[in-house]
């Protein structure tokens, strides 16, 4: 019988994070901000059919950053979460807080169970509808989660697109076409190449909208805000 | 390894996930089916009670735009009104809407698995399902619902679709065994269900104006009301009139109570105008 190998728990933990950064930061980042009517979800994206950005329920809207077959289990296992609560009771107790917590058990229990780590970062955003809040949640790889104000930015290069977005943004929220625009700016100076409206995956959770507050932006959406 | 909220499971519907993950959520899942299996052959074998779904008369009508599907407003229990103001039509997504007859519960019940089936299923794959998609889906539940059905929960829809791809409204009925049948023109279910028929079978065009085919839906419940007793008609008196939607390319649209008040008010004065 081989002897079993021994490994510091403090080891193993930092390999598997570094290994998991390491596979996110392969990626191009996306944006959540706050707007004037709602949050606005801003991907670098090249291809049109595969999503990052997701509906999950009335209010709430997913985007994964990372692995792509690792966060579409999470967006459906989310989905299969807010619809069976909004069945079970009622749509409005399918809160993002909820869900940001089932996702933060679900990945911390991953991270220190498995031997590979899930290699994605996730944000789970509500529109507040009745004066309330928006929430936006970032949970990274190992389950952390992190409750963000004004902005979040996962995968990719997300701390110097953090850093770009901190000196530009106020408290107060902008309108939706200078937001995108800003978002817009922040993705192509961290990639160093132009960002046509074709390369971008966009959508809003628009507060305005009556029952489903998601929607995606068109390609002539996203040029006509951009150009305006 | 046991992950919370990731539970084994790869399909695009809802219904089958609640089936296989929480059956006592969904009539049809196993629990219910082992009550069926346990009815004794007398009552399985005695189909002639279960041929009929009461109290109720519902209809669907094509014309130019689309399809309109109208419904009366009465629940009873016995010889009892339950229910006055009942809904009978609903909206399931954008495109599509149904209305039900049979036992009040279960069908509302159907009525809200199917809308969350079809959102869970847009939302997953990114795409709505077609509109035959949607009816077939909705005979699979009626399916389920089978050993319910035995047991006299009677749940039986009728399906009003707006086709995008073809470009025109679709009406589909069912039978207790979820059968799924595609009607051409128009179709009327519940006990008032064949009196609804006759009016209809009498006036119907092809392509109507929606004012025209929305007085055909509303003479045809009027005069299902006359002639059977589990249908409501209107009440003139609490002003409870029955409900309409339009299924349209645009969407569905409901009725407002003010124009299907018009139209009864100009029905019932030239009704009475004969009785002089």
């Amino acid at each position: 019988m081989p002897l079993p190998y021994y490994v510091s728990p403090e080891q193993m933990m930092q390999d598997k994070a570094e290994y998991a950064k390491k596979g996110i930061a392969k990626g191009r980042s996306i944006i959540a901000m706050e707007y004037t009517d709602g949050v606005l979800l801003t991907a670098d994206n090249p291809s049109s059919s595969l999503h990052k950005i997701s509906e999950v329920y009335d209010n709430i809207a997913f985007a994964g950053a990372g692995k792509y077959s690792e966060f579409e289990n999470l967006r459906k296992a989310g989905i299969r979460h807010a619809d069976l609560k909004g069945f079970m009771y009622s749509r409005e107790d399918v809160t993002g807080r909820s869900l940001a917590n089932a996702y933060s058990q679900s990945l911390g229990t991953i991270f220190s169970q498995e031997i590979k780590p899930l290699e994605v970062e996730i944000l789970v955003v509500q529109v507040g509808v009745n004066h309330h809040p928006n929430e936006i949640y970032r949970i990274s790889f190992d389950g952390s989660i992190i409750d963000e104000k004004n902005f979040s930015v996962i995968g990719g290069k997300a701390e110097a697109v953090q850093s770009i977005l901190k000196d530009k943004t106020s408290t107060e929220p902008a309108a939706l076409g200078p937001a995108l625009a800003l978002c817009v700016s922040a993705l192509e100076q961290t990639a160093n190449l132009k960002l046509s409206p074709e390369g971008l995956e966009v959508a809003i959770l628009d507060r305005n909208r009556v029952g489903r507050k998601f929607r995606r932006l068109s390609v002539a959406d996203i040029g006509r805000l951009l150009s305006g | 390894m046991k992950l919370p909220y990731l539970p084994d499971f790869d399909h695009s519907s809802f219904f089958d996930f609640l089936v296989r993950h929480h059956p006592s959520l969904v009539s049809g899942g196993e629990k219910s089916l082992s009550t069926g299996r346990a009815m004794s052959a007398g009552q399985m074998t005695s189909g002639a009670p279960l041929a009929v779904p009461h109290a109720t008369t519902v209809l669907a009508v094509k014309y130019r735009d689309g399809v309109v599907i109208a419904g009366d407003r009465r629940a009873t229990e016995g010889f009892q009104i339950a229910d006055r103001r009942i809904e009978k039509v609903f909206k399931i997504d954008d495109w599509s809407a149904m209305a039900i007859a049979g036992a009040a519960g279960p069908c509302i019940e159907m009525a809200k698995l199917f809308q969350t089936e079809l959102e869970h299923y847009e939302k997953l794959e990114g795409v709505p399902l077609s509109c035959e998609g949607k009816a077939n889906k909705l005979g699979q539940m009626v399916k389920a619902n089978l050993p319910l059905a035995f047991q006299g929960l009677i749940v039986m829809p009728l399906f009003a679709g707006y086709d995008v791809k073809r470009g025109e409204g679709r009406i589909f009925k069912y039978d207790l065994a979820g059968g799924r049948y595609e009607e051409s023109d128009y179709h009327a279910i519940g006990s008032g269900g064949k009196d609804a028929r006759n009016t209809m079978r009498e006036h119907f065009r092809k392509n109507m104006a929606e004012a025209d085919v929305l007085s055909l839906a509303l003479m045809a419940l009027y005069n299902a009301a006359d002639d059977d007793v589990g249908t409501g008609g209107p009440d003139l008196v609490r002003g409870i009139y029955p409900t309409a939607k339009f299924v349209t390319a645009q969407g569905i649209i409901d009725v407002s109570d003010e124009k299907i008040r018009a139209v009864y008010d100009g029905l019932i004065a030239t009704r009475r105008s004969r009785e002089a």
